[in-house]
């Protein structure tokens, strides 16, 4: 598995909030250690048992935290997450939807400037199966086995992952990097990771149409990947200039069509699914 | 969010880049009166929100008061690829010696926004990507430190524009401060013109907002047309529903952008055509899905309706008692077609039983089925 485990020390921002309580609760459940939570002017508070601080700085004087996670409001989102890597929170995920894409174009420079990784925003956050939850996923879909998973889309990826659980190879880490044009990290950040860890076996890279964030991932697979990939496309029959759902998921002009993404794919001999169940099918006759 | 013609160059005006004198009209009256006040030859132009307006006989040039009346005339009321012209913008014409292009774009492989400058201006600036790309300039902004006058200079000598350097320049500053300060997501500048005088106007410019950050421009918001519109489609933003009109005519509905994209594409790929998007978010609750299914029923091009529920956060149980009510109401009038999985399924199905409800164990099945059921009607 990458980036999360059980040990991993987590800090929710935003915990006060209606979304924020709800999710810790689920997350603790998952067995996710929170060990803090943050929002301006409610410190000394308590939310599940897990102690709330004023600033992310203070939080972190008490406890040493890995990795944050963002329930604030878009307009205060971008700042959330600035305020999490400025305090040396090393792992931030930016859960948020509707962040004004200035925003994340200034904070995403000056967090990666930082030497810190931000997951999404619009997304799902990430969870290692059986070990920890710092998401919004249902974890109970998610069975332990070999397979990683990098998404720009939330339910398509519990589907994923719950027909890979139950074909019996299931999942190491899950990440859902978020449907946002300007997102923390993208497909091509990862795949290094998985390729190193040594429980993943095979990586299924769920993309969907707009940006050029799966060419740069087919790029990057035909010259390192030493693991089976296995990718899928969303919106293949989507019009042009019409947002689907999803702040990115749109074709612009000549950029972000599904044939430009599959054609990458297939030029890094990269096998792409057409269906879910096929994803499955795919990884199968990948690892043989 | 897409603003007019008129609306960008007031913007860019505000931002002290020197647009022609003009106004907007609303009928041929209005646009003699201001053609009166600028007392030289105009220009008519169609304020739609599309492309193309020149070709479409949208944009013409009158010599005097007399003249604009009857070109308006002509142009208010027309048809430009389905839009009704409503407002027309009556501008001075500038004495043209040079046209150029000069536009930001948010550029998502960089996570930047970009500066484009090029000596091909006046003509439609992707056709220069495709053709002749070396002739445009780009130029990455860092988001910390703005465009500086010196950077802007040489983006202008790097494309080769001539004329006054610093004015250049200056609008290529003044362009991004604009930008920034409405949270565009594109803005352009094209033709920029230097006049036979030396001067440097915008002589038509177009901006689109960033549709996340319009609540902190409040004034910017209400400028939103909702003619321009499918009328369903502002119902659906009512409801806080992402939903776009397409052609078709099976109704899609399901949880999360990825799943409904996804079903959208099985329904293409068995030979049906989707009459929507709609995607009703995570966790929703029965009234939610009632809402939608309500929504559904407006569009007279549906003829089925298929539902694809991935049961995370959301529960299928809750779903399923949305779909009931919307059928025992009555509301939901063709025949429905459901695939369920994941939290809550059991209820679901249990829930679902003797309904008039056709249930598949797969995306694909269901998406086969709808797709039968519909030809079957015509």
């Amino acid at each position: 598995m990458i980036l999360i485990d059980r040990n991993t020390r987590v800090l929710v921002q935003g915990i006060t909030g209606r979304e924020g309580s709800f999710h810790t609760r689920q997350m603790l459940d998952y067995g996710t250690k929170i060990v803090a939570g943050v929002t301006p002017g409610k410190g000394g508070q308590e939310v599940h048992g897990v102690p709330v601080y004023n600033s992310v700085k203070e939080a972190q004087k008490e406890h040493a935290i890995d990795a944050s996670i963002i329930f604030v409001p878009a307009f205060a989102a971008a700042d959330a997450a600035l305020e999490a890597a400025h305090a040396g929170v090393p792992l931030v995920v930016l859960i948020t939807e509707g962040i004004p894409t200035l925003d994340m174009v200034a904070a995403v420079k000056e967090i990666k400037d930082l030497g810190v990784r931000l997951i999404g925003g619009n997304c799902p956050g990430l969870i290692s199966a059986e070990e920890s939850k710092i998401g919004i996923m249902p974890g109970h879909v998610f069975k332990r086995g070999k397979v990683g998973i990098i998404s720009r889309s939330g339910t398509l990826t519990y589907e994923a992952a719950a027909a890979l659980s139950d074909a019996g190879l299931g999942t190491t880490t899950t990440v859902g990097i978020g449907g946002d044009p300007i997102i923390g990290t993208t497909f091509k950040d990862l795949l290094p990771l998985f390729n190193e860890d040594p429980e993943t076996e095979a990586v299924v890279v769920i993309g969907e149409i707009g940006g050029s964030d799966e060419e740069e991932a087919a790029a990057w697979i035909k010259e390192h990947m030493k693991k089976p990939v296995v990718a899928f496309i969303s919106g293949r029959s989507a019009p042009k200039g019409k947002r689907m759902g999803h702040a990115g998921a749109i074709i612009m002009g000549d950029v972000g069509t599904p044939e430009s993404k599959v054609r990458a794919f297939e030029e890094a001999g990269v096998p792409i699914a057409e269906t879910i169940d096929e994803i499955v099918e795919l990884v199968k006759k990948q690892l043989g | 969010m897409k603003l007019h013609e008129y609306q960008a160059k007031e913007i860019l005006a505000r931002y002290g880049i020197p647009v022609p004198p003009g106004k907007v009209a609303y009928t041929p009256e209005e646009a003699r009166e201001i053609a009166r006040e600028i007392g030289k030859t105009v220009v008519i132009k169609a304020q739609v929100h599309v492309g193309g307006r020149g070709k479409a006989g949208g944009v013409k040039l009158a010599k005097d008061a007399a003249e604009a009346e009857e070109v308006a005339k002509k142009i208010l009321g027309m048809e430009i690829k389905g839009l009704t012209v409503k407002k027309v913008l009556v501008a001075e014409a500038a004495e043209i010696a040079k046209e150029y292009y000069a536009g930001l774009i948010l550029d998502r492989a960089s996570q930047r926004v970009v500066m484009m400058v090029s000596k091909e201006g006046g003509v439609d600036i992707e056709e220069v990507a495709r053709e002749k790309p070396e002739a445009i300039v780009k130029y990455k902004i860092d988001p910390h430190k703005g465009l500086r006058p010196f950077e802007a200079r040489q983006i202008v000598l790097d494309a080769g524009l001539e004329g006054n350097l610093n004015k250049l320049a200056d609008v290529l500053v003044k362009l991004y401060k604009a930008y920034v300060g409405v949270d565009a997501f594109l803005a352009e500048i094209n033709p920029l013109v230097v006049t036979a005088s030396g001067e440097i106007v915008a002589v038509d410019a177009k901006i689109d907002l960033d549709d996340n950050a319009l609540f902190r421009h409040p004034d910017l918001a209400k400028l939103r047309e909702v003619e321009a519109e499918h009328p369903l489609e502002i119902e659906a933003q009512n409801y806080g529903f992402a939903y776009v009109k397409l052609s078709g005519n099976i109704g899609i509905l399901g949880n999360g952008a990825g799943l409904v994209m996804y079903t959208l594409d099985l329904v293409n790929r068995v030979g049906g055509k989707p009459a929507n998007f709609l995607d009703i978010g995570g966790g929703a609750k029965a009234d939610v899905v009632y809402n939608a299914l309500k929504l559904l029923s407006k569009d007279p091009d549906v003829k089925g309706i298929f539902i694809n529920i991935f049961g995370g956060i959301t529960r299928a149980d809750e779903v399923a008692k949305g779909v009931i009510q919307a059928l025992e109401e009555g509301i939901v009038k063709v025949p429905v077609v459901m695939r369920v999985a994941g939290t809550a399924e059991e209820e679901a199905k249990k829930l679902l039983e003797g309904k008039p409800v056709y249930m598949y164990p797969t995306s694909i099945e269901a998406a086969k089925a709808i797709v039968a059921m519909v030809e079957g009607q015509q």
